[in-house]
């Protein structure tokens, strides 16, 4: 048997780490979801499916922007040192993946506003009448939109990877050591994002395709989660222990019913057979998706701050 | 406040004693200059005292940063703490910056013990105190008020108390810690060990250490040498029934059964004696009655130890060999806290005399002698003299007594008898959780007409007097001057750092103020504590000013070791040093110790054994908030096995309970494999109960409420306290 | 350039913590943290137990993952000993140091920022030791220069068994506890 005892009792820190609550989390949710939104928005438009006026590369947009902007509200709260945060924009840091994801942030939004140009809401066209000419002015240029499209994939996919590298750039996390979980947080984005979107398209092919694509995320996602594991499971002890905390620890009863059951396999199934026509569509299979989607980023930020180096934790 | 402005004040007060006597009010005079200096101070001043979070008074260097109390370091002139202070030292501040300190004098308005108080002046308070002493004089003479103290700070309330006329002054650093110890060692060498301990530890090339965990129990000097015999590959025996940091220092660790150490002492002395291996020459120089004792212990074989002990005979003597090999630089240290059976005496005689065999008393690397700087005594008028005799100790029940015995003052106070006691004084000493057996000192304490409690935080025992009176900190007041017996004499001073936050006076003050309510005024001649140390260090050709400048004055060395050509005589009837004591056997008592069996714990019961942190002195510094945060809580050390048989958890709280049905508060388990099965084990100090000491109020548990059993050293009033067993009460 | 580190005896080491008291004073630590703090190691069974006690603290690694991860460059190496150090004035309190450190060795300070052990720069830079060092009642700590072969510490880590804490982490301690 070993004893191990401390005598610190740091906030936050013992008797395990917490430094992370709710807040990133919902960050790396709501990124990981804009990610994916902005990837499927991007297809469209590269697609050429902008050219339908239903297309729901109008609507993403103005949510996406809302839902990054909740994103780094959320991402504020947590900063300690608020009145600080200027800070991030007077550097880049090549090795940190918070500098890279600061920056990415500043390209993401010019992005989307792009997106969103394309045809600006309603209420924003009503006030300000220049947004027809620029709307019009980007409908003449087709290679324009073209690069709006590829602009949107490829920042978006950097946003989705990025909110998984942050994580697993932490050396000393051993559950979030693994390469395969930034796959995982853009898959997750991706298919959340493709339940979301399904949700609210009004083209009834945009919906069917978004439905069999997303039933395609979700099976890589059981695809990448069990890779993550296994590549847990066959490294060094404490990575061990770290998967362990998913496949039979404090975590496992969250981690199944929530992330795998009801977030991957249940919406997989009732999806396979609304695609076949076996049932009619509901909404019932994307709000799970999306459901399972972030408390996967809730149990993935929690047990991985809880995995640590050393054998035990300190009691 | 070594300033110019300070000395020349104290110049001026020199020459007109009568001019500032006639101002009376010479501390506001003295805080204007304080204040004065601070506004002008910029940057770092360094102002030396000695600590007092423990008794060892460390010399220390106190840091003021722009005027405000920084931190606290070792003087390196300090010849105990060597320029690094134990961490309750350094966590000094603490005390300063406490939020429970006492703050003005309270008076009790409700029951005693409710905690129920009215702030008042130090005038009123002094006349309340005065007028209630005066009373008692005359209804039942001054003997009538007692006194307990604890430390240096104490020394101008005795006096105070001493004028009035009181006799009986206890501390229970001798019947609740050292005693035994020291009569132990007086029965056979003619000395005590005293404080601090006369051990040369660093010298030594095998040290044993019986139930004393050094490291964990944080005496600087101690330590220290502890780490340089470690560090010198000295050979280190520990002899305990928790492995503790000292016991994971060792070459042989012996996991004894609590209650059975004179068993292996005695079969360690058999081994040493039977196989000819103590130290010929200076057992025949200098022992008495060696052929007796000889005989006595030559039935007490390792083999005859083992079913007692529980240790192996081969480990027995495989460590009394590494014991003889490097006599006699081999210290069989005689602890501290020695208050365990009620036999004590006995067992500090049995460490006495193994240390005789191997010739380590007054050796290099054993027992050196002592030495102090000496400064003449203030000439004060004599004390009155007493119509009656101390009560601690009547008829000398306890002959060996060599200090006043607290227990007796308090079984005095609940009986009546000789004669009844009416007055508490308390300094410094939580009282509470002090002596053995909770209620028997209330019961003493609700037979009382006055009871004054001197401290700088309120303690349990604060909570149950009529007046309390707060002292400022260490790092606030003046004290006596510091002169403890060591290897090197010196002189050290404790002087004000910093002003006390709200209305504390210190203790000189307090006593002085007192003095002159009572028509004492004449005991005190001088008017400010500066006049009585000039005197004092004047008379030893020593000046206030540079003493207050470095803080230490070293003396001259003189030889402390035997092998320097220090005699070896002893104070004892022979002479000599008495394997066989001739009087104990005329006081009716074993001459040479005896084994007897101890009592064992009833089915589901462990054995309660208590001991010290390094961060925490007795109960009075849990609510030093940087001491705290160290260590917040004590816990019960329960052997894994144990816990396992009762389902316990780490970290789980329960609650435990005596033989007696006492409940502790909740505290939290530490399931281990560092402590026996048959025991238990917590840190002292926690658990306190009174309201005041917000920091520490319910923090872990009292071992003190648990020690309702205790039994009393027939040889010298001592209270053995590990005689108590306790179970576990699971919470929900 | 030198490359500062440590050594601490753990034989001698005997978990008192006036380490950890001496930093909280000299440092002004608020109330509830700890810069340094007391692991003990316990293993075996009863009597016969090893027990490793390990003076603990930021390692100020060779290879620093709470710098690398630092998005604004708070965390840095300053140029001093190579001692890793928060500009409390840079940090915004991002947390990725904290979690990125697997020796858990860094806290938030209540006015925000990222706090740690700092080697006692200050002092060092005045030619102290470390307050923790200075202080210890046992002398179990040495402080000094790694890159320099006759330094004291180094002289001791090559004389000497030791570890480092979870050099299986890649960080390239700079604390080695001599057993």
């Amino acid at each position: 048997m070993q004893e191990l005892t401390t005598t610190r009792h740091n906030p936050q820190i013992d008797p395990f780490m917490q430094v992370w609550g709710w807040e990133i989390p919902v960050y790396l949710f709501l990124g990981g979801l804009v990610a994916g939104m902005m990837i499927i928005s991007g297809y469209f438009i590269f697609s050429k499916r902008y050219k339908n006026t239903n297309c729901v590369t109008y609507t993403l947009p103005i949510i996406s922007l809302l839902l990054l902007s909740l994103g780094m509200f959320s991402l504020f709260l947590d900063l300690e040192h608020k009145l600080y945060v200027w800070r991030l924009y007077t550097t880049f840091k090549i090795s940190s993946p918070m500098s890279w994801g600061a920056w990415i942030l500043i390209l993401v939004y010019p992005v989307i506003t792009a997106n969103l140009l394309m045809d600006s809401p309603k209420f924003l066209a009503d006030r300000f009448p220049q947004l027809d000419k620029i709307k019009n002015f980007i409908h003449e240029r087709p290679v324009l939109i073209q690069n709006i499209g590829v602009g949107n994939m490829l920042l978006g996919g950097m946003l989705g990877v990025y909110t998984g590298v942050l994580l697993s750039t932490m050396g000393s996390r051993p559950l979030w050591n693994s390469s395969m979980l930034w796959v995982l947080f853009l898959i997750s984005g991706l298919s959340t994002a493709a339940a979301l979107v399904h949700m609210i398209a009004k083209d009834v092919d945009e919906r069917e395709l978004l439905a069999k694509a997303d039933n395609g995320f979700l099976t890589i996602e059981i695809f990448v989660l069990a890779l993550l594991l296994i590549g847990l499971l066959t490294s060094s002890s404490v990575h061990i222990e770290a998967a362990k905390l998913l496949i039979s620890g404090a975590y496992a009863p969250a981690f199944w019913v929530f992330v795998v059951g009801m977030g991957v396999v249940i919406p997989l199934f009732i999806q396979l057979l609304a695609v076949n026509h076996k049932i009619k569509h509901t909404p019932i299979a994307p709000i799970m998706v999306i459901g399972g989607g972030l408390i996967l980023r809730f149990i993935i930020v929690a047990a991985g701050q809880y995995s640590h180096y050393l054998n035990a934790h300190f009691k | 406040m070594n300033s110019v402005s300070r000395r020349k004040f104290l110049k001026i007060s020199g020459f007109s004693v009568g001019a500032l006597a006639a101002t009376s009010a010479f501390s506001p005079m003295l805080k204007g200059v304080d204040k004065l200096n601070k506004e002008k101070l910029k940057g770092i001043k360094i102002i030396p005292t000695y600590c007092d979070i423990c008794f060892w008074k460390c010399g220390t260097l106190a840091y003021l940063k722009d005027g405000e109390l920084w931190k606290v370091e070792g003087n390196p002139k300090d010849p105990l703490s060597k320029g690094r202070l134990c961490p309750r030292g350094t966590g000094g501040i603490g005390a300063v910056t406490d939020p429970d300190r006492l703050r003005s004098p309270l008076i009790r308005t409700r029951q005693r013990g409710e905690e129920v108080w009215k702030e008042v002046t130090w005038n009123e308070a002094l006349n309340y105190i005065a007028e209630k002493m005066n009373k008692i004089k005359a209804q039942y003479g001054p003997e009538s008020v007692a006194s307990f103290s604890h430390g240096i700070g104490g020394n101008f309330l005795k006096h105070t108390l001493k004028a009035y006329g009181a006799i009986n002054f206890a501390a229970p650093s001798f019947a609740q810690c050292r005693g035994p110890r020291d009569v132990g060692f007086e029965l056979t060498f003619g000395e005590a060990i005293g404080s601090p301990e006369r051990t040369d530890i660093e010298n030594a090339k095998c040290l044993v250490l019986i139930g004393s965990h050094l490291g964990e129990n944080m005496h600087n000097t101690q330590v220290q040498e502890f780490a340089n015999a470690v560090a010198n590959d000295a050979s280190i025996i520990v002899v305990d029934p928790r492995f503790s940091v000292a016991a994971s220092k060792a070459k042989y660790y012996l996991p004894i059964k609590p209650g059975t150490d004179i068993a292996l002492l005695l079969a360690w002395m058999n081994v040493i004696v039977s196989e000819k291996l103590y130290d010929v020459e200076y057992v025949t120089k200098y022992g008495f009655g060696f052929e007796q004792f000889a005989a006595e212990i030559s039935q007490y074989t390792p083999e005859w130890a083992y079913p007692e002990t529980g240790i192996d005979p081969e480990l027995i003597r495989k460590s009394a060999k590494e014991m003889a090999m490097h006599k006699p630089s081999t210290l069989v240290h005689p602890g501290r806290h020695t208050t365990w059976y009620g036999d004590d005496a006995q067992r500090s005689r049995a460490i006495a005399l193994l240390n005789a065999l191997l010739g380590s008393w007054g050796r290099k690397g054993g027992f050196y002698f002592p030495v102090s700087y000496s400064l003449p005594g203030y000439p004060y008028p004599a004390y009155p003299a007493p119509s009656k005799e101390k009560l601690d100790n009547p008829g000398r029940k306890y002959p060996f007594a060599s200090e006043e015995i607290t227990t007796g003052i308090r079984e005095a106070t609940i009986s009546g008898n000789p004669y009844p006691i009416k007055g508490w004084f308390i300094y410094a000493t939580n009282l509470i959780q002090a002596l053995p057996n909770q209620d028997e000192t209330i019961k003493a304490i609700q037979n009382l007409d006055l009871m004054v409690v001197v401290d700088v935080i309120p303690s349990e025992i604060a909570g149950w007097a009529d007046v309390v009176l707060p002292e400022s900190v260490y790092l606030e007041r003046y004290d006596d001057l510091h002169m403890s017996a060591n290897k090197t004499p010196f002189v050290g001073i404790r002087q004000p750092v910093v002003d006390s936050p709200s209305d504390q006076k210190p203790n000189w003050w307090i006593a002085k103020k007192l003095a002159e309510k009572l028509g004492l005024a004449n005991y005190y001649p001088w008017s400010h504590i500066e006049e009585y140390l000039d005197y004092r260090l004047k008379a030893g050709g020593l000046s206030l000013a540079r003493l207050k400048q470095e803080g230490i004055i070293l003396g001259k060395d003189k030889p402390i070791y035997a092998e320097d050509g220090v005699p070896l005589e002893f104070n004892t009837p022979s002479g000599k040093i008495e394997f066989y004591s001739s009087q104990l056997q005329e006081a009716g008592f074993d001459p040479v110790p005896k084994f007897k069996r101890q009592e064992q714990a009833p089915s589901g019961y462990y054995r309660l054994l208590f001991g010290r942190a390094p961060v925490h002195s007795f109960s009075r510094t849990q609510s030093n908030r940087i001491l705290m945060d160290t260590m917040g809580e004590n816990e019960v050390w329960v052997n894994h096995d144990v816990a396992e048989k009762w389902g316990l958890k780490n970290a789980q709280s329960v609650r435990l309970k005596n033989q007696d049905g006492v409940i502790s508060n909740k505290i939290k388990v530490k399931v281990t494999e560092r402590i026996r099965t048959d025991c238990v084990y917590m840190v002292h100090g926690f658990g306190h109960n009174s309201k005041m000491l917000k920091g520490a109020f319910g923090k872990g548990a009292s071992d003190s409420g648990l020690v309702t059993k205790y039994v009393i050293d027939p040889l010298m009033g001592g209270t053995g306290m590990n005689v108590n067993f306790v179970t576990f009460e699971m919470e929900a | 350039m030198a490359r500062f580190g440590m050594a601490i005896d753990t034989k001698k080491c005997v978990g008192c913590m006036d380490c950890v008291v001496a930093c909280k004073t000299e440092n002004n630590v608020p109330e509830g943290h700890n810069r340094d703090w007391i692991v003990t190691v316990a293993n075996g069974k009863f009597p016969n137990v090893n027990l490793e006690i390990q003076s603990q603290r930021c390692n100020h690694c060779d290879n620093t993952p709470c710098v690398a991860c630092c998005p604004t460059g708070a965390s840095h190496v300053h140029e001093v000993g190579a001692v890793v150090l928060v500009d409390h004035n840079m940090c915004i309190g991002c947390k990725a140091c904290l979690a990125s450190c697997p020796y858990d060795a860094r806290f938030v300070h209540p006015d925000g920022y990222a706090d740690k052990c700092t080697f006692c720069i200050h002092r060092v830079e005045e030619g102290k030791l470390p307050a923790c060092v200075s202080v210890c009642p046992t002398h179990c700590m040495y402080f000094g220069d790694l890159d320099d072969a006759n330094s004291e510490v180094s002289r001791l880590i090559a004389s000497r068994k030791n570890h480092p804490l979870l050099p299986e982490a890649g960080t390239s301690p700079r604390i080695f506890y001599l057993i």
